[in-house]
């Protein structure tokens, strides 16, 4: 009731309060496994309800295809992995989160790392810090299968560590790098990892992958990226000032039908700008959003688009 | 006041304050990601020993320095045209994703104008390295002297001929066959001031499995030099004469008309021994092998 007079709505101003019967919601009170995003599909067709997650896929493929086009047909476009590259023999371009620890570690680098260090930090401080983790990070496909899976078999439950250990384990990267003078992290990095394992080659790499995905199956919901990682914690540090961000423009259509929940990696940072609590405007400004682009896929309603984070304003 | 009240309620009611709920919840998630860093510390020490047989490329930082500044991606493998560097997989002993390589499956082949240090973005390798000669990857040692070849007498000089700094880094020492008592054995003998580590001679070493000559990490080949220990001809050389002045030369009974120091003697000469009568041994009576005795 408090979200509603927030944001100066009533239930009778809505248009359409029926709950759809396959959605989060409605499949609850039928006691039926959810099929999030079901509606969408049926109202907007298959493709347009999979669009921010087919692009998001290319991005993340096609980056990947880059960097092993070189190793598997000798196309050297993209040399070296998501830690340091150079393209076309001209661009470098480098993990700041990499370079952080290596500075804690009480190392400098060269000037080429810096500035590809430099060039990365600019490009996600500008658009989007967590567009990394959704739209670049290989450990993405292996999280979002497990939680798709999740989703599919209906496992409910599980204990997940708080949100913030990955800022706190950020913190302590540093502190051990600086501490051991060596990149700590980097011993057991899954998501430096399993980029590098794909291009160079995995030895034991894949059951540090294997486990991230059962642990995310079995034990924690969203596990590993929404609670644990440090690297990711380390991009939502950008992402307080970047520019590109999910708005819920068209909130007052929402049936409650909760599928964006269901399917978003963060699910609490819809809250505040859908049913406008502690703030009036509906734009996700949290960092932790990933701008991943799902929960526009999912809403029936076309609820959610993307925009930047000047736009506050409602339709 | 209204929030004092609810407080004090709740504190005569046994329940923490939210302060106190937020800060303990705080510990008990900062102490969680502390231990899994800490974990992962622990982890990365103990694993940061590297096996005698990986070889880091040339221009590589000590290896405390190394593991601070490698990045782990790979442009020096890359750029490497032999393929003789690898990055590490995880359980193959080395410090995950860092580049090495096993001799005796590729060695260096010291290109020249030194790719992958010029690949290297992170300043883990080196580009102070500007003249392959004066890498030090490693240093070869002649492990085994069992069965080297050269070692059993024979002429197998494989390791000399194919050490890029022959003549230098490896050379033939020349010295007496005391099994045969005949002939000459020529030892191949690693000097640390010239061979880079390249590991030339351990790739091509002719034994079946094992090389007889490794390359072993600078550490592991060498002693330290014991700096109390002054070399006379060393300290003779730089003063330009013996710091404890002229030795006192003392005649030798028998020798003095020959060089100080020389005392060799040839039949006849030196101080003789006093004569003995010719020796022969008693006959047995009655001439004869047989001695005829019997127990």
């Amino acid at each position: 009731m408090n979200a509603q007079t927030t944001t100066g709505q009533t239930a009778s101003a809505r248009p359409e309060r029926k709950v759809p019967p396959t959605s989060v919601r409605g499949a609850a009170m039928r006691g039926v496994v959810a099929r999030p995003g079901h509606e969408a599909i049926e109202a907007k067709g298959w493709l347009r309800a999979h669009k921010w997650l087919l692009l998001r896929r290319a991005s993340q493929l096609g980056i990947l295809a880059l960097f092993l086009a070189g190793p598997w047909f000798g196309w050297w476009i993209v040399k070296g992995n998501l830690s340091s590259s150079l393209t076309l023999g001209v661009l470098p371009l480098t993990d700041p989160f990499l370079i952080a620890q290596q500075l804690a570690a009480g190392q400098w680098p060269y000037r080429e790392a810096l500035l590809g260090g430099g060039i990365v930090l600019a490009f996600y401080l500008l658009l989007g810090g967590r567009l990394f983790c959704s739209w670049v990070c290989p450990v993405n496909l292996v999280t979002d299968a497990a939680a798709w899976l999740r989703r599919r078999l209906g496992l409910k439950g599980g204990k997940a560590p708080a949100g913030s250990t990955r800022h706190w384990l950020f913190g302590f990267v540093l502190v051990i790098a600086a501490v051991t003078g060596s990149l700590a992290w980097e011993w057991v990095n899954p998501v430096s990892m399993l980029h590098r394992g794909l291009i160079f080659g995995f030895g034991l790499a894949w059951g540090i992958v294997g486990g991230i995905f059962l642990y995310d199956l079995l034990i924690a919901p969203r596990g590993w990226c929404g609670h644990l990682c440090p690297q990711g914690a380390f991009y939502a540090l950008l992402g307080r000032v970047s520019l590109v961000k999910v708005s819920a423009d068209k909130r007052r259509d929402c049936n409650d039908c909760m599928d964006c929940f269901a399917v978003c990696p963060e699910p609490q940072v819809i809250r505040p700008a859908l049913k406008g609590v502690g703030q009036d405007h509906p734009l996700i400004l949290d960092a932790e959003c990933t701008t991943c682009g799902r929960c526009v896929d999912v809403c029936g309603k076309d609820v959610f688009r993307i925009t930047t984070r000047f736009n506050r304003s409602e339709s | 006041m209204n929030d004092t009240v609810k407080s004090t309620t709740r504190a005569a009611a046994g329940a923490p304050s939210p302060r106190r709920r937020f800060l303990k919840d705080a510990a008990g998630v900062a102490g969680g990601a502390g231990l899994l860093a800490l974990g992962a510390g622990i982890y990365a020490k103990q694993a940061s020993a590297l096996p005698a047989t990986a070889i880091r490329p040339p221009g590589a930082l000590a290896e405390a320095d190394f593991l601070a500044a490698c990045v782990r991606c790979g442009l020096c493998v890359r750029d490497c045209p032999y393929d003789t560097l690898k990055l590490a997989e995880l359980g193959d002993g080395v410090a995950t994703g860092t580049p090495y390589f096993l001799a005796r499956d590729i060695p260096c082949e010291m290109c020249e104008d030194i790719p992958c240090v010029v690949a290297c973005p992170s300043g883990a390798l080196d580009r102070a390295l500007t003249d392959i000669g004066e890498a030090r990857m490693g240093l070869a040692v002649l492990i085994d002297q069992e069965n080297c070849l050269n070692f059993l007498g024979l002429r197998c000089d494989v390791c000399y001929r194919v050490c890029p700094v022959i003549d230098k880094a490896i050379t033939l020492e020349r010295m007496h066959n005391p099994r045969s008592d005949r002939h000459a054995m020529l030892l191949p003998t690693v000097h640390s001031e010239h061979c880079t580590g390249c590991g030339k001679c351990e790739k091509s070493c002719v034994l079946p499995g094992e090389s007889a000559i490794k390359v072993l990490p600078i550490k592991l080949a060498q002693g330290s030099r014991a700096e109390h220990y002054l070399r006379g001809w060393e300290e003779k050389d730089a003063a330009g004469e013996s710091l404890i002045g002229e030795q006192l030369e003392l005649p030798v009974r028998g020798l003095e008309d020959k060089a100080y120091g020389d005392t060799r003697v040839r039949p006849g000469e030196g101080p003789q021994a006093p004569a003995v009568p010719d020796y022969a041994p008693a006959r047995p009576p009655g001439g004869g092998l047989d001695s005829g005795w019997k127990p």
